[in-house]
């Protein structure tokens, strides 16, 4: 590549050179374009036959100014499949587009593909996907994490300046750890929900996927501002999202969970984590409070695994052969058509967990498991509550280990559910959460630094991003070789 | 642990059909994860509320007026089966 080669601008500097007549939009979306139509790593499960044209003038001022967006699958794309992953949609052209997508598309951004992810969201490892896994861009026997993983992979191996995923546990923060670029999950009801196949509706927000902190910035604050109303949970922004700034920490209060190295973190990635938390401190001049107690943070997973599935069982009640997507042939009666579509519809991973949510409320078990795993969810959002008492943001490895080999949890699913381990108790709390590469890690992958600030504190939280983003420097190349 | 009989009635809750060499993995992989999950009951939660919605929000209603919606044409436009105006679908009592 040539030092001009605009697939080396990060996406706001490629807006920038748009905007200033430096760089033609037409030519960014076609070299993009170009380099997913040759992708080997399965990341995309939709791609238009030519370059789209680039928006009307109209939408110049949005600050996207036609910088091409890859969108994963699970949001709907008027007249373009989206099929979350799922044989159960395969084909289905949705009649109306997600508001996330559309608001960004309103400030100018332009549909570059859809993005391969975990069947549904369900999985760390993109592996569950019908339309078969992702690879890591780093080293294509590993997985790229999940369930954002089309998403997280096209980012990092410059086949996309940026992404739109979704986060129910983890399913932005993982990959993107995992693959070595920036990952933010929003406060809960920031970004309408509005056109994303649902998985958990108390759980799924949308984020950005992007190379720096800064794109994140500029992609979040697109999509986030006046309440949607066709999403009931969606709120109203305070303020505006600022691009980020800050070089120094100086004043900045940072807590570290105490027991983290007892918490089964692989060493590459604790020794990756420690020195972010050193040059926070040294170099950067925060406050680090390293005895931060999180009691209940250890039994989030738990919880978690009771009340997504639950949520999961209910909303994917809607796929049985009416209205969309695939009908069974075989079955003889209306129950028999329903059931027959939903085993011949959706894959292991899912049918395990529509089992497990439906158990989880079923009469007889429901104060045991879905009650129970609601009160210790408040028990989470208390000690958030608490910990930011003491401290400004907090800050863990975003996940316990590096990129793991295809193949290597996909029989045993706790195994898989551990990958989530640091990301799930910010979902569960509502609470933004960034994960941002800080190093390298066992076998030269990539390590992700999570965090985390209270509701709504995104600003501030991007701020603290990119200071330690400076201060890091990151050497993303491993992905692109 | 989750027994066959579990994961049929479950699945028959679940409006979802398992094959006959689904049913043992399903209920070996069911038992594992709410083994894990149980560690939750080791917890007192006696006097704590359930969360239903992280974020505090009062009840903001819209205004109640008509607006268009989904043209009937592009709601069965999706659909496997159509019939006149409507979903078609296989008789109950077939």
């Amino acid at each position: 590549m040539s030092a001009t080669d605009p697939i080396e601008l990060s996406a706001a500097g490629a807006a920038r050179a748009i905007a200033a007549g430096e760089l033609a939009a037409g030519e960014l979306i076609a070299a993009y374009h170009a380099r997913a139509a040759r992708d080997r790593l399965n990341c995309f499960t939709w791609l238009p036959d030519a370059p789209p044209p680039p928006p009307p003038p109209a939408s110049a001022g949005g600050g996207l100014g036609g910088v091409p967006l890859a969108v994963k699958d699970l949001f709907c794309t008027e007249g373009v499949p989206s099929q979350s992953g799922s044989k159960i949609l395969e084909g289905y052209l949705p009649p109306y587009t997600a508001t996330a997508v559309r608001r960004l598309q309103d400030a100018g951004a332009v549909l570059l593909g859809k993005t391969n992810q975990d069947e549904f969201a369900m999985g760390s490892s993109n592996e569950n996907s019908a339309y078969g896994p992702v690879l890591n861009p780093w080293d294509p026997t590993r997985v790229p994490g999940g369930s954002s993983g089309g998403s997280a992979a096209a980012v990092a191996a410059g086949l996309a300046p940026w992404a739109l995923g979704t986060d129910t546990g983890g399913s932005i923060r993982q990959p993107a750890a995992l693959c070595g670029i920036v990952g933010l999950k929003p406060t809960y009801g920031a970004v309408s929900r509005y056109g994303m196949i649902a998985f958990a509706s108390s759980l799924d927000q949308a984020g950005p996927l992007t190379r720096d902190v800064t794109d994140a910035a500029l992609l979040l604050r697109a999509m986030v501002g006046e309440r949607d109303r066709r999403d009931a949970t969606s709120l109203d922004f305070p303020g505006e999202i600022e691009l980020p700034s800050a070089e120094s920490l100086q004043g900045v209060r940072l807590g570290v969970p105490a027991g983290l190295a007892d918490a089964g973190v692989e060493p590459g990635v604790l020794t990756a984590f420690e020195r972010a938390v050193a040059l926070a401190e040294g170099e950067l001049k925060a406050t680090v409070n390293a005895e931060i107690e999180l009691p209940h943070a250890p039994y989030g997973l738990a919880a978690y695994y009771i009340l997504a599935p639950a949520e999961a069982s209910s909303n994917l009640a809607r796929f049985d052969g009416v209205r969309y997507g695939l009908r069974a042939e075989d079955g003889d009666d209306l129950l028999g058509m329903y059931t027959s579509t939903r085993h011949d519809g959706f894959g292991a991973e899912v049918k395990r967990r529509i089992m497990l949510g439906t158990y989880a409320l079923s009469s007889g078990y429901y104060d045991a498991y879905y009650g129970r795993a609601q009160r210790v969810r408040t028990k989470i959002v208390e000690d958030f509550r608490a910990a930011f008492q003491k401290v400004d943001f907090i800050l863990t490895p975003t996940t316990p280990g590096v990129a793991f080999e295809l193949g290597e949890k996909t029989s045993d699913p706790w195994a898989m559910y551990l990958s989530d381990y640091f990301t799930v108790p910010m979902s569960l709390a509502g609470i933004p959460a960034i994960s941002i590469p800080c190093g390298l890690g066992e076998g030269g992958l990539p390590v992700g630094l999570q965090i985390c600030g209270p509701a709504f504190s995104e600003s501030r939280l991007l701020d603290v991003a990119h200071a330690l983003e400076k201060s890091l420097r990151f050497d993303a190349s491993g992905a692109r070789s | 642990m989750i027994d066959r009989e579990q994961v049929l009635h479950v699945a028959r809750l679940a409006r979802l059909r398992l094959a006959e060499d689904e049913l043992e993995p399903m209920a070996r992989e069911l038992s594992s994860v709410l083994d894990h999950v149980a560690r939750i009951g080791e917890l007192d939660l006696e006097k704590v509320p359930p969360t239903a919605h992280v974020i505090e929000v009062s009840g903001r209603l819209r205004a109640d007026e008509p607006e268009p919606c989904l043209a009937r044409e592009l709601a069965l436009s999706q659909a496997p089966a159509v019939r006149d105006e409507g979903f078609l679908v296989p008789s109950p009592q077939a």
